[in-house]
């Protein structure tokens, strides 16, 4: 990869560190993860999954390092805003404001709203647009947080642990509408999760994140095929994850 | 960005507005415009409303948005966090100086007829006219402030409330005093009107008793101070006082004529030995008073707009400065 080609690149990161106080959230991670991809981030909880996906929304600043999102620097000004699309973990919503009212207000603030989208998608789900979003179920809550990350038409999409706190069949559906919103546009996608089935449904490309260090990084199937031994069993990307977490050593 | 804050702050502002609405008619219509409960309590509402404004419109502005983890909705839409932050500043803000200001205009108003005959306008200097307007954007961004830095709407809402009591206080006690030049009065020493004791109930704990003049009557106007001074300007000193007339305080109280020290009747005798000493301390010394008369009220009221609402502007950019970078 070709750092300076920053339209093939969707996140490269260099050094890249975060302090709180005196706790390091993230430090010295460097990352590179090619444009058009649909990428899985995987790890412990304390990796510094939720830091990382922050910095590179403009969330937060970084102490060290430096961030680059499809290559502009996260959060720098509105245009750069307009780019990504968040959405945050347990997917916060303002609980006193009508879903009807999320719309209006996404509406008022990305210049590139679909409003139709985000109607038909409302509609598909079977939610009311007058209801009080803190009144949603924790699946339809995910829902309308999707329905307003992806209806402003960003060319990134960064979901932080979506599906975390949700059951079963909601957490299906979510990654079903993720996945089908995804076939839709071809938009690029980092999703973080600390589950590797969460991820094997969507995700083509896999970055394994363990105490701010990449472990594994690279294309499924290549990294299937590569660890596959020769006329043995076909590898389970579960197995490689975990063998991934557990190695000491880092690999890039 | 503009309406989406106003989508936001349609309940509170509705629930507000209907409150004064409300409010205006019943000063109009149903209280009895000599009413002096009603007048007390009207300037009271007065006095408090920016502090509830710095708590429930100010504190949670920010810090309900990290406490309920909104920030990571509302600073990932298209619009930087910096303009989040100034149209929210400004439209809640301007919202916040409009009810104060039309809260203070009625009640400004229904208490005119008492306000004129009672001739004490510096009595309700801060429950009337322009002062409210300042006060409300004080505390509005004081809140939006401490919610900032704290990040949890409980603990800023009580640190907006100690803190704009502890402002007010202070600029009430000592800055609007010497905002302009007070007119100084030189008297002689009445005797039939000077008292011994303290003045205050906590001035007990500072200061011992000493001669207390009875300010003569100014009418409208704001006594800043009052003192016994002789010709070059040093104050009666309690040594002094005690050496010119020893014995003095002995046997309860001794209060002259209307003079403010004395709580009983004190017996002839006391009085008149009081008498003598001020009229022995009157001829090297004087009574001087230095007071803020009526034609200040309104230049005094402008100024403590401008200067709420300077530390308004100071305190929002401080907040902006905040977010920016965090």
């Amino acid at each position: 990869m070709n750092s300076t080609n920053t339209a093939a690149t969707l996140l490269a990161a260099s050094g890249l560190g975060k302090r709180y106080r005196r706790r390091w959230a993230l430090s010295g991670c460097t990352l590179e993860i090619p444009a058009g991809r649909v990428v899985g981030l995987v790890g412990p909880n304390g990796a510094g999954k939720t830091t990382l996906l922050h910095l590179a929304a403009g969330l937060i600043a970084s102490t060290t390092g430096t961030v680059e999102v499809l290559g502009g620097r996260p959060g720098d000004g509105p245009v750069q805003l307009a780019r990504v699309g968040f959405v945050a973990q347990d997917t916060p919503v303002y609980p006193a404001l009508s879903v009807g009212g999320h719309l209006r207000m996404a509406g008022y603030l990305n210049p590139g709203w679909d409003a139709a989208e985000a109607r038909r998608r409302i509609e598909q789900l079977g939610i009311d647009p007058r209801q009080r979003a803190g009144r949603l179920s924790g699946g339809q809550r995910a829902q309308l947080a999707l329905t307003l990350a992806v209806a402003k038409r960003p060319d990134l999409l960064i979901l932080d642990e979506p599906v975390a706190s949700l059951d079963p069949l909601a957490r299906r559906e979510f990654l079903r509408s993720v996945a089908g919103t995804v076939a839709g546009r071809g938009t690029n996608v980092v999703l973080s999760s600390h589950l590797v089935a969460d991820l094997e449904l969507i995700c083509d490309y896999l970055v394994v994140l363990v105490a701010s260090r990449v472990r594994l990084a690279g294309d499924i199937a290549e990294l299937l095929a590569s660890h596959q031994q020769r006329g043995g069993q076909p590898v389970r990307l579960d197995d490689l994850v975990v063998a991934a977490m557990s190695q000491t050593g880092d690999i890039q | 960005m503009i309406r989406f804050t106003s989508l936001q702050l349609r309940a509170q502002a509705a629930v507000v507005a209907g409150a004064l609405a409300l409010l205006a008619v019943v000063a109009a219509g149903l209280l009895h415009r000599d009413d002096g409960t009603a007048r007390l309590w009207l300037g009271v509402l007065v006095l408090v409303t920016p502090a509830l404004i710095g708590m429930f419109w100010g504190a949670p502005l920010v810090a309900r948005e990290f406490e309920e983890g909104t920030y990571r909705l509302a600073w990932t839409q298209s619009v930087t966090r910096t303009r989040w932050l100034v149209v929210k500043l400004a439209v809640v803000g301007l919202a916040s100086m409009a009810a104060a200001g039309l809260l203070s205009l009625v009640v400004t108003w229904w208490s005119g007829p008492l306000d004129r005959t009672d001739l004490n306008q510096f009595a309700t200097f801060d429950q009337r006219g322009i002062a409210p307007i300042g006060y409300a954007a004080f505390a509005f961004a004081l809140g939006v402030l401490a919610g900032a830095l704290i990040r949890r709407t409980l603990p800023a809402m009580f640190v907006t409330l100690a803190a704009f009591i502890a402002v007010r206080l202070t600029e009430f006690s000592w800055l609007r005093p010497r905002l302009l030049h007070p007119v100084l009065l030189n008297l002689p020493l009445n005797p039939a009107s000077t008292g011994y004791g303290q003045q205050g109930t906590l001035s007990v704990l500072f200061s011992s008793p000493t001669l207390m003049p009875n300010p003569p009557d100014l009418p409208n106007t704001w006594i800043t101070s009052l003192g016994i001074v002789n010709a070059r300007g040093r104050a009666l000193t309690t040594q002094l006082l005690s050496s010119a007339c020893p014995g003095i305080g002995q046997g309860r109280g001794g209060g002259g004529g209307g003079g403010l020290g004395g709580h009983n009747k004190a017996p002839q005798a006391v009085v008149n030995r009081l008498q003598d000493c001020v009229a022995k301390i009157g001829t090297t010394y004087h009574e001087a008073l230095a007071y803020q008369p009526a034609s200040h009220y309104w230049p005094l009221q402008w100024y403590e707009l401008a200067i709420f609402l300077s530390a308004a502007v100071i305190l929002a950019n401080v907040c902006l400065w905040r977010i920016r970078r965090s």
